[in-house]
């Protein structure tokens, strides 16, 4: 075994996860403690059990609202986006028409325009629309990623033959019949990435949500969390709440992380370099 | 694709194409396009005494402001203070954890590269919450324990602190993304490479340095672009983070300004020069790294 690099590994492991101990041991700590005990040890007064309460107790039950809105945005966007960047990637793979050249430019553009540029113009459109503070507002601008057609695309044209889609023409097959029987399952793992990829976008996005939603029933976890520990600025008893909140929701997206680990296919995302 | 199909179906592929398209001239195009029609316009007011408040053509009034807004001066050279360190460090971490994986025989690989790959999956805020509580005197371990030692505590938000510990929450969520693109990167090269080397007495540190680094070029742009893109678009750590310090303003890197003139000071046609010219910024940017990335293919090849 190489001792340098296992070491220097270690340390970047132990960088990477110490905050997250300090979180587990924070949360253990009741609004009393927080600010008297020290931190770096965990208190065994039940004062876990005790934040988790308040916590559920919090606005009726804000926090749960949250974690479901987050859900939905990022379920809900990550599903929709893989869909139609699907069927866009495919036939940009396996077809020649007009105006392809001029989607693809669109689009590897588009992956360079900062957020807020759009924000701010989405959240005007979207207002005189009547949808801003509506679950759509979030969902919508999401579901269109240039980065997740260009996955696709790229995926779609290493992995599915031509000589496959030739053989179901001569057997009659639809064009979509084709997209849906052969191309997709052929494509799956790397739609499992994109999902991933996009799911963990729309959970962490901050700025879009925070632009759109002015009513709280409609946060996201992160735009909830940060309500919340703006006010605890001034009523500390709220820390405790978020120090909570903020472990009870990384614990969903670790677990879907470690649950879908041999699904991901980062080569893909490497490989999209080569292309 | 032969003609044959062009023949027999031309409109499938437009159909599978559609959704997208629509959804991207919604959501892209007419936004971006909204955005530049407001950088040149402002509300005004219009005749004598009661005017009424109207919409007026002003040309690139909004872009003289938006150049000449000293805030706006001062929230750039804040970010690439930011920058300087966040994307050298980042990047440098990554390639180094990257070589290190892939050194044959290294102990707890999986654990390690799934550990350094964690923090992605939290997001912005989440991590600047995490973080900002052990930045935070009342709270912070690292201040308990100088002050039990009888040591005066660091000071992580002072002037200069502050930048680090801003980077610092930023790195800490990127690094392992870039390490796997990295390290993915580095799997898929042959292995013949690496044989002749070392039949030739090459050092693993002679490999990395000599024939894995450069061989990564490709990779190590792209992820460096990524890295640049989100410095210019820092916004929820230092905007979260503000509410545990008076050390950051609430115009403190240009997406905090672009943000507090579209929705504090109600100044959105202000606000959407200032983001045009942001999104003109980051374009150049990568563009200029692209060219860089195509110069050095076309040498290699």
């Amino acid at each position: 075994m190489k001792l340098v690099p296992t070491v220097l590994l270690l340390l970047g492991a132990l960088y990477s996860i110490a905050p997250v101990i300090w979180l587990v041991f924070a949360s253990t700590k009741g609004p009393g403690e927080l600010f008297t005990t020290f931190s770096g040890f965990p208190s065994f007064n039940g004062g876990f059990m005790e934040n988790v309460r308040t916590l559920n107790e919090f606005g009726d039950g804000r926090f749960w609202k949250w974690t479901l809105n987050s859900l939905i945005y990022a379920g809900g966007g990550a599903f929709l986006t893989v869909v139609i960047s699907a069927a866009c990637g495919y036939a940009m793979a396996k077809y020649k028409f007009h105006g392809q050249r001029l989607i693809l430019g669109a689009l590897l553009a588009g992956v360079l325009v900062p957020g807020i540029t759009l924000s701010i113009p989405q959240y005007l459109l979207l207002s005189s629309a009547g949808l801003v503070g509506t679950y759509w507002s979030v969902i919508l601008p999401s579901v269109i990623s240039p980065y997740s057609i260009y996955l696709c695309q790229v995926y779609a044209s290493a992995s599915i033959p031509d000589e496959m889609l030739e053989a179901g023409r001569v057997d009659g097959a639809g064009e979509f019949r084709m997209l849906w029987s052969i191309g997709l399952p052929v494509m799956m793992p790397g739609l499992v990435t994109v999902f991933l990829l996009q799911f963990i976008g729309i959970w962490n996005n901050f700025l879009l949500p925070y632009i759109m939603l002015a009513n709280d029933d409609r946060f996201p976890l992160t735009v909830g969390l940060y309500s919340l520990l703006n006010r605890g600025a001034s009523q500390p008893a709220l820390y405790t709440l978020v120090i909570t909140g903020a472990l009870l929701s990384i614990i969903p997206i670790f677990a879907l992380f470690l649950f879908l680990q041999r699904y991901w296919k980062l080569d893909l995302i490497a490989g999209g370099v080569k292309g | 694709m032969t003609t044959a199909t062009r023949r027999r179906k031309p409109a499938a592929p437009y159909l599978m194409a559609a959704p997208a398209v629509l959804l991207f001239i919604a959501f892209f195009l007419i936004p971006i396009g909204y955005a530049i029609w407001l950088s040149l316009h402002a509300m005004r007011v219009r005749g004598r005494g009661f005017g009424v408040r109207t919409e007026v053509f002003v040309g690139l009034e909004n872009y003289i402001s938006a150049i000449g807004d000293s805030a706006m001066y001062e929230a750039l050279v804040r970010m690439l203070a930011y920058g300087v360190i966040m994307v050298p460090v980042t990047m440098g971490l990554a390639l180094s954890f990257a070589l290190m994986l892939d050194v044959p025989k290294v102990g707890l690989k999986s654990f390690s590269r799934l550990a350094i790959f964690l923090p992605y999956a939290v997001p912005g805020v989440i991590a600047s919450v995490l973080w900002g509580f052990t930045y935070l005197p009342a709270v912070s371990p690292v201040t308990r324990i100088f002050t039990e030692a009888g040591l005066p505590a660091p000071d992580f938000f002072g002037d200069v602190s502050i930048y680090f510990s801003i980077a610092n929450i930023a790195i800490w969520g990127s690094v392992g993304f870039n390490m796997v693109v990295l390290y993915t990167a580095l799997r898929a090269m042959p292995a013949e490479v690496y044989e002749a080397a070392k039949i030739d007495g090459a050092s693993e540190w002679q490999i990395a340095w000599k024939i894995k680094i450069p061989l990564l070029a490709p990779a190590l742009i792209m992820t460096s672009v990524f890295s640049l893109i989100g410095m210019l678009q820092v916004f929820s750590e230092p905007n979260t983070v503000k509410s545990m310090t008076n050390s950051i303003t609430p115009d403190w890197v240009p997406l905090m300004r672009i943000y507090q003139q579209g929705f504090i000071e109600n100044d959105i046609y202000l606000s959407a020069a200032t983001s045009v010219l942001l999104a003109l910024v980051t374009v150049l940017l990568s563009l200029a790294a692209l060219a860089v990335f195509r110069f050095r293919a076309r040498r290699s090849s």
